[in-house]
């Protein structure tokens, strides 16, 4: 039934669509304004800050743009950081007695972090890919498991980090290389690697054809159940990284650690245009959309001019503003 | 027979874009009678049956409903007027029950509530006046095929349908509830219901039908009682094209080819058991038979794309295990899709990323070598001729032809040996189809494999050195030479009668 004919030229654009310029537009306008509010706002103290507080959710948010590009979705993210540091904290203060404060037990801290956010990472995965429960549904439940795991550690209150070697382990979040604080060396490494995986390698293609389109992924010989499951363990494992970010910051952690963390990084990937039904995704993106939240925090802390307790609301307007930028691009397009 | 029809045809076509797909077909449903539309698929029985149903309007002639002529604007207007259509696909809301999904649309309220008992009581009497014994409670997922359809009836009853237009209702049935369902409809037409059903299985239209009606490509070209036409003559009347220039020449077949793939008793849980051929160096190896016969669910259980278990697959005279794609297509084994925008192309991508998605590994190890890529696409775009306005285009945007070329290169890039291509032509021009059949050809030519699945009859007769009929699940016949012709095909394809060689399905 279809007619012979060959495809319409259609004039090629200059500029890159607005799905494409949106959050780079919205993020220099955030620029000028809070810089016009606030002299203070391009200081190097205050960008270091903003950086470094971006940098939990955006180490996670990397993660998640592939959960996202690959067609899933993890609401877990919080309530896993939470129950991770609670599990570093314990552990390290158990190991105290053998192991005394020094490297090697920031070491086991570090190791107990990162095994546990692949371990949980790969249990969502492999409930999603091999036993075919929705993403939704799945990482729902593992949300109130994290979370209620980690308040009964702690017995409903905080469990903290023995006081000396918290002093010891503090330069992970305070110290740094060249006067750059190490959460936002980590953040840089997750991103320039994300970037890298997502738009030059295989793995980046085979997430965005698998949300594209699971039937072509596989019949095109992607394997898409590993794909997917290597999306989860991925970000499970950058969900460690972020706590040991973390712990070091606060020392504690207690049942209102990483409170929203998931819907922040959800947020971030899709104001950064990454496609929420998957297809499409890009890591840069993604930081852009980090950046954006949390410059809102950081202008309204800085001024009187609207209550920071109306940054929720903002930030609410700014994620459908994206969605809609999303959809008027792809009506063009 | 002299009856005044309910609902009439006169001289009716329909076009799609540039293309006339009916050419004035008249036809009459008469109260109490029963009319089958017969032909083959693509014959235009589907627009027919929706044109009837008011689903889809006549590009040009008329509709008469009891005489008068009628314009039906949509579905709903029909049903207004007593006419039901029963899709091959039931129209029911699964997660209903059955009384909510008879009266889907249409509740019966008192005041502003709904008036359950009263839709209790008449969805009971419907039941009960098609003798079937479900309980209104039911969801429509628990019931079976069979039930489905009951339910379908009933709910025409409900609207009181003068008219009931039913497509293929007994492909997805088993005999012993075909049985049921035929004595419903005879019960119907007692009741003065006209009925209109299409089957491909002809033992059903002779057993059922008062008027046989046979569409070949868009014109009707036999109408008359049921009783005036064996099975045999229906098949003849189906069939009658010449097959044109539009494909390459067959070479002459060596005697001694050397077998490039060998399958033995290949099963598909449930689509295809015990299928066993061998496919040779330099051939093309066509498979004919009905849609459904499982020839699509064997060819993607051998290439590890569904699961499926085989006595022995030998490829190249080595055994060989294949239960993932990346097994078949490490023997150079490689499957390309009937369906190309829903498993063969990522309609939201471009071009080179639909290109390379097979064979990315050929690109580089972890990264991608963009250029490289780039290079294979020119190549593609040149070898196959695929026109595009921009290398960037959305591939959603090309026509079919162009997307049937860039899924060929796309699995063309696995450097296959053997080569299975389901439906290679469906849905596009015939310039691009003569492209593509020049291509199998020639990829044969070169030494390698080809095999076709195919449901154009031209298409499998054309281009194939031999032919192998699939019926419901298994190998009806192998055909060559000679025998490949549409009469004998379609008669394997329906299991008519074809002397000593038939075999039971």
């Amino acid at each position: 039934m279809m007619a012979t004919e060959t495809a319409a030229r259609k004039p090629r654009k200059a500029l890159p669509s607005m799905s494409v310029l949106g959050p780079v537009i919205a993020l220099v306008l955030l620029i000028v304004v809070g810089t016009a509010l606030n002299s203070n706002f391009l200081s190097a103290a205050n960008i270091t800050n903003v950086l470094a507080r971006s940098a939990f959710i955006g180490i996670i948010a990397v993660g998640m743009t592939f959960v996202i590009t690959a067609g899933g979705l993890d609401l877990s993210v919080g309530s896993m950081a939470a129950f991770i540091a609670g599990l570093m904290i314990l552990v390290m203060n158990a190991a105290l007695p053998v192991l005394g404060i020094g490297i090697p037990i920031i070491l086991l801290g570090m190791a107990v972090a990162l095994v546990a956010g692949i371990a949980a990472g790969l249990l969502n995965g492999f409930l999603i890919t091999t036993l075919g429960i929705e993403a939704f549904i799945v990482t729902l439940g593992s949300m109130g498991i994290y979370r209620s795991l980690v308040t009964w550690l702690a017995d409903g209150g905080t469990l903290s980090l023995d006081f000396g070697l918290r002093t010891f382990y503090r330069p992970v979040y305070f110290g740094g290389l060249f006067g750059i604080s190490w959460p936002i060396i980590v953040f840089a490494l997750a991103v320039i690697v994300g970037e890298v995986l997502m738009s030059r390698a295989r793995f980046g293609r085979h997430c965005a054809a698998i949300g594209s389109n699971e039937s072509v992924a596989h019949y095109s010989n992607v394997n898409v159940n590993r794909t997917r499951l290597l999306t989860y363990a991925m970000l499970g494992m950058l969900v460690g990284v972020a706590t040991i970010m973390y712990v070091p910051r606060l020392g504690s952690a207690s049942a209102s650690t990483g409170v929203l963390w998931e819907l922040e990084a959800i947020a971030a990937v899709i104001i950064g245009g990454t496609i929420l039904k998957g297809g499409f995704g890009r890591v840069w993106g993604t930081v852009i959309g980090v950046l954006i939240l949390s410059m809102i925090d950081n202008i309204l802390n800085l001024t009187d001019l609207v209550s920071p307790y109306l940054n929720g609301a903002i930030q609410g307007v700014i994620i459908i503003l994206a969605v809609i930028l999303q959809r008027e691009a792809k009506a063009k397009g | 027979m002299s009856r005044p029809s309910v609902l009439a045809l006169r001289h009716v076509t329909k076009s799609f874009g540039p293309v006339e797909v009916l050419h004035g077909v008249t036809l009459d449903l008469r109260a109490g009678e029963v009319l089958a539309l017969i032909g083959e698929n693509g014959a235009g029985k589907s627009t027919t049956m929706k044109i009837l149903a008011g689903i889809e309007a006549p590009s040009s002639g008329r509709i008469l409903l009891d005489g008068q002529e009628v314009a039906f604007g949509s579905l709903h207007e029909g049903e207004e007027a007593g006419i039901v259509m029963i899709h091959q696909e039931f129209n029911l809301a699964e997660q209903l029950t059955v009384e909510q999904n008879i009266f889907l649309g249409r509740e019966l309220r008192k005041g502003w509530l709904l008036d359950k008992a009263r839709m209790r009581r008449l969805t009971r009497d419907y039941l009960a006046r098609i003798d079937c014994q479900v309980d209104p409670d039911t969801l429509v997922s628990k019931l079976s095929n069979s039930d489905k359809q009951m339910v379908e009836i009933a709910k025409a009853l409900s609207r009181d349908a003068r008219v009931l237009v039913m497509d293929e209702p007994t492909a997805v049935l088993t005999g012993s509830e075909t049985r049921i369902l035929f004595d419903q409809v005879r019960a119907l037409k007692a009741a003065g219901t006209a009925i209109l059903f299409t089957s491909h299985k002809l033992g059903e239209v002779a057993e059922i039908a008062d008027t046989v009606t046979v569409l070949r490509d868009g014109t009707l070209v036999h109408d008359g009682p049921a009783g005036e036409i064996t099975e045999d003559e229906m098949a003849t009347v189906m069939v009658g094209r010449d097959v044109s220039d539009l494909f390459p020449d067959k070479p002459v077949a060596a005697p001694d080819r050397e077998v490039l793939l060998r399958v033995e008793g290949l099963n598909v849980p449930g689509r295809a058991s015990d299928i066993s051929f061998d496919l040779h160096r330099g051939e093309i190896l066509g498979i004919a038979g009905l849609i459904g016969s499982g020839r699509t669910e064997a060819m993607e259980g051998l290439c590890g794309l569904r699961p499926a278990t085989s006595t022995a697959v030998e490829i190249g005279g080595a055994p060989v295990g294949i239960t993932r794609p990346g097994d078949a297509l490490a023997h150079g084994l490689c499957y390309l899709t009937e369906d190309r925008k829903l498993r063969g192309l990522l309609l939201d991508k471009g071009m080179r990323e639909n290109l390379t998605l097979q064979a990315l590994h050929k690109y580089g190890r972890v990264l991608i070598d963009f250029a490289a890529e780039d290079r294979a696409l020119d190549q593609a775009i040149d070898e196959f001729d695929i026109r595009a306005g921009a290398r960037s285009m959305r591939v959603g945007n090309l026509s079919g032809g162009n997307q049937q070329k860039l899924l060929l290169a796309k699995v063309m890039q696995s450097d296959p040996m053997i080569l299975i291509v389901d439906e290679p032509t469906r849905g596009i021009d015939i310039g691009t189809k003569q492209q593509i059949y020049a291509f199998l050809r020639k990829l044969a030519a070169e030494g390698h494999g080809v095999v076709v699945i195919s449901s154009e009859m031209q298409e499998v007769i054309g281009l194939s050195d031999r032919v192998m009929v699939m019926r419901s699940g298994r190998i009806a016949k192998v055909l060559s030479g000679d025998q490949i012709t549409e009469d004998i095909i379609i008669r394997h394809a329906m299991g008519v009668g074809t002397g000593s060689t038939e075999r039971v399905a």
